[in-house]
């Protein structure tokens, strides 16, 4: 648990040599507390401090990344349970499963379909983030032959290595361990031979349990093994399960400071029906997992579920927005209409989403708001004559049009006059207040 | 070492609302976040309404038109078809026929309809509004007429028209779902409106507005884990009515439920994409606090149910 400003004073040298840039020591700990200074800045902490205050300030959920390099995922360090009580801030890793009872042509195409997952949405990267190869055939060789085709296929992919036979892991552990990839897992029967293959190989550990009961003496054990980076998974497979352990868990972490289970949560959300199978991952998305694990990543799905994750883990506190530029919708001539609206995401899709709709090919101006709506933009100084006009200057896009007809958002009316002034030559026209006008607005120019 | 549950029990509960004569719908009551059955008690399921409308469904898009085909040139038809063939545990009917910009029918067309409908139905009914502020007051008030007694629910009251439509609750004995427009206070000053008027505030169910996914899901979401922690944290009892989610008219503007293949290659299959981007909109929303959700495709709600049960 945290410790209070008062409690951290205690264990500092109170010489108050002002070396670490705070003039007291009591102010330097008051820092310390609100996670505001970094106990390096104090040159004669003893060690004993150093080992009580570390342990105290680490995060109650283990941060524990997965893979290596530019696709690696890190999981772990939220701290709320609500995302309006602050923002969560890893999102849950999208995983798909392949058994190695499938052919190398069957795991090639897998792989492919994960390493073509990547799309853009709103300025950010999202794709499919890892395979979870299981030992279904209980076969070492055949477990070794399949991550080896992965490895070579998507070297990049981080990989989740699903067997319980330490023997197994030992073997697909030793090909890709410079991946790091995650070792699933460890349970009851094969606790220590499995921390050993984690811990020689330094990757982390899942581990396996019925109940939670089980699962905190489990980790506690592996704990007292060596092994510090794991993975959890209590056994929960419906979403009544599902809900409650991970419920419990993150509680049980945050707010109890119950270190047994301050780990990362895996889910397997596998289901014959696509469609449960996405909302049971779902689920696992809004209520604290770090890793779900599908059945089959067709683009549908995938994509139903990176906008949820997005939707989840955007900061609550900080708008999406969208990059300033001059966008064409549909295949817009020269002469086809401009409008501007702000950088707001989601002014941007729904004014975007009608103009689609009306089948009418436009450029639409998004002008840096700082991610306000049209309105509080305006009121807040960042959607003005001055602004949308430098920006349709610089953007360039007069060479591109015949016309000078500016149409912007009828609830910024007032500015007409002022783009005039300042865009010389150029026409400005209102056009309606609600994004839902455009159609009958364009179309009705069209006509 | 033993794991020590970490349950939360709250003060508060949220208010149980029924529906319907014959064949009543119940929904609310828990005493708990959304299905939290490991701690409290969830006495009643969510509760998903098919949504038909007024007039043929020409605007709603080819993938899902294409579902009420023969059956959604007229809403009796089409609302029989939701009961018999599709098992619908209750309808809602959108009066959008009544705006001025489309059909623009009459008050009186609008409570014919609701009459037949009702007459042809024995799942409860929600009866909304075309969404226009002064038209929804007169054809609301008309619609009501017509369910007078009929224990269906009418909407959408807003800041801006709820007295004539509380008031015509009142009158024809009916519930009440009112909206408010994505903010918490603003969702609380409404019901407090409502209820200094007289009107019971165990009959009001509240929309907190909804959006789809990728389109405002995060606000709606927030907003109604918000309004559900203050209704058991705080015992809030302007707080506790059951929400709504209107799913179905939302996740079908969403460009991903529109787009063919062709037009959005990163989105696949346009009709899976589509029903999943139903889905998981109702099934977020569900987990953030709606007991009543308004849907269009029968596979999404199928799936939506069977996440329920799995859940319940």
């Amino acid at each position: 648990m945290a410790l209070s400003g008062v409690e951290i004073f205690k264990l500092l040298p109170k010489t108050n040599c002002k070396k670490c840039g705070h003039p007291t020591c009591l102010a330097f700990a008051m820092k310390l507390a609100q996670r505001q200074a970094s106990l390096d800045l104090c040159p004669d902490v003893s060690e004993e401090a150093k080992k009580v205050l570390g342990e105290a300030s680490a995060p109650p959920i283990r941060p524990v990344v997965l893979g290596a390099g530019d696709k690696a995922v890190k999981m772990g360090e939220e701290t709320v349970m609500f995302r309006h009580d602050k923002t969560f801030v890893n999102p849950c890793a999208i995983a798909v499963e392949v058994k190695d009872t499938m052919s190398a042509d069957e795991l090639n195409a897998v792989a492919d379909q994960v390493l073509n997952s990547e799309i853009d949405r709103v300025g950010q990267k999202i794709r499919i983030d890892a395979i979870c190869v299981s030992n279904a055939s209980g076969d070492t060789a055949k477990f070794e032959a399949a991550v080896k085709t992965l490895a070579a296929k998507a070297p990049s992919v981080p990989l989740i290595l699903s067997t319980t036979d330490p023997a197994a892991a030992e073997a697909a552990a030793k090909l890709v361990a410079a991946n790091k990839p995650l070792i699933y897992g460890a349970n009851d029967a094969n606790a220590d031979a499995m921390a050993n293959v984690a811990k020689n190989h330094k990757v982390s550990l899942g581990v396996i349990a019925k109940g939670l009961d089980g699962l905190t003496a489990l980790t506690d054990k592996i704990k007292g093994l060596g092994v510090e980076d794991m993975v959890l998974d209590s056994g929960a497979r419906t979403a009544k399960e599902i809900l409650r352990d991970n419920t419990y868990i993150r509680r049980a972490a945050l707010k109890k400071g119950n270190k047994s289970v301050g780990y990362p949560i895996i889910t397997f959300a596998q289901r014959d029906n696509s469609m449960l199978e996405i909302l049971i991952a779902s689920l696992g998305i809004a209520k604290y997992s770090s890793i779900v694990v599908l059945s089959s990543i067709d683009r549908w799905k995938s994509l139903a579920l990176f906008v949820l994750r997005q939707n989840i883990y955007t900061n609550p506190q900080v708008p999406l927005q969208v990059k300033q530029d001059i966008y064409k919708i549909g295949t817009p001539s020269n002469d086809a209409p401009l409008l501007i609206t702000s950088n707001f995401s989601l002014t941007y899709f729904i004014v975007s989403g009608e103009i689609e709709g009306s089948k009418v090919p436009v450029r639409l101006a998004v002008l840096d708001t700082e991610g306000l709506s049209v309105l509080t933009g305006w009121a807040a100084g960042k959607f003005t004559a001055s602004k949308i006009a430098q920006f349709i200057q610089e953007s360039g896009v007069e060479k591109e049009i015949s016309h000078k007809e500016l149409i912007i958002p009828g609830y910024v009316a007032i500015l007409s006059g002022s783009i005039e002034d300042k865009l010389p030559g150029w026409k400005i026209t209102v056009g309606p207040r609600e994004a839902n006008g455009l159609p009958a607005f364009l179309k009705a120019r069209t006509n | 070492m033993a794991f020590t549950a970490p349950n939360e029990t709250f003060a508060g509960k949220v208010f149980a609302v029924d529906a319907g004569l014959d064949k009543k719908i119940t929904f609310g009551g828990e005493n708990v976040l959304p299905f939290h059955l490991f701690e409290g008690d969830v006495p009643n399921r969510p509760v998903v309404a098919y949504e038909i409308q007024d007039v043929p469904p020409a605007d709603w898009p080819e993938t899902i038109k294409k579902v009420y085909e023969g059956v959604s040139s007229d809403p009796v038809t089409w609302a029989k078809f939701c009961q018999d063939k599709l098992n619908a545990r209750a309808i809602a009917i959108r009066l959008v026929g009544t705006h001025p910009d489309r059909e623009n029918r009459s008050p009186e067309d609008a409570a014919k309809t609701v009459k037949d409908v009702l007459a042809a139905i024995t799942v409860p009914l929600i009866i909304l509004g075309s969404n226009h502020i002064e038209k929804d007051a007169a054809v609301l008030v008309a619609a009501a007429e017509a369910a007078k007694d009929k224990n269906c629910f009418l909407g959408k009251a807003q800041e801006e028209n709820y007295k004539t439509i509380v008031a015509a609750c009142m009158a024809n004995n009916l519930k009440l779902i009112a909206m408010s427009q994505l903010d918490i206070n603003l969702s609380k000053q409404l019901n407090i409106l409502i209820t200094q008027m007289g009107y019971n505030k165990e009959n009001l169910v509240t929309d907190p507005m909804c959006s789809a996914l990728g389109y405002g899901l995060d606000y709606t979401y927030s907003v109604m884990e918000r309004i559900r922690l203050a209704a058991l944290t705080q015992n809030d009892v302007t707080m506790q009515m059951p929400m709504l989610a209107d799913v179905g008219i939302n996740s079908w503007k969403a460009k991903e439920s529109i787009a063919t293949e062709a037009e959005l290659p990163i989105g696949g299959t346009l009709e899976q994409r589509a029903i999943a981007w139903e889905a998981v909109t109702a099934c977020a929303l569900m987990i953030a606090g709606s007991e009543l959700l308004i849907m269009r495709h029968p596979e999404a709600i199928n799936a939506v149910e069977k996440f329920i049960d799995e859940l319940m």
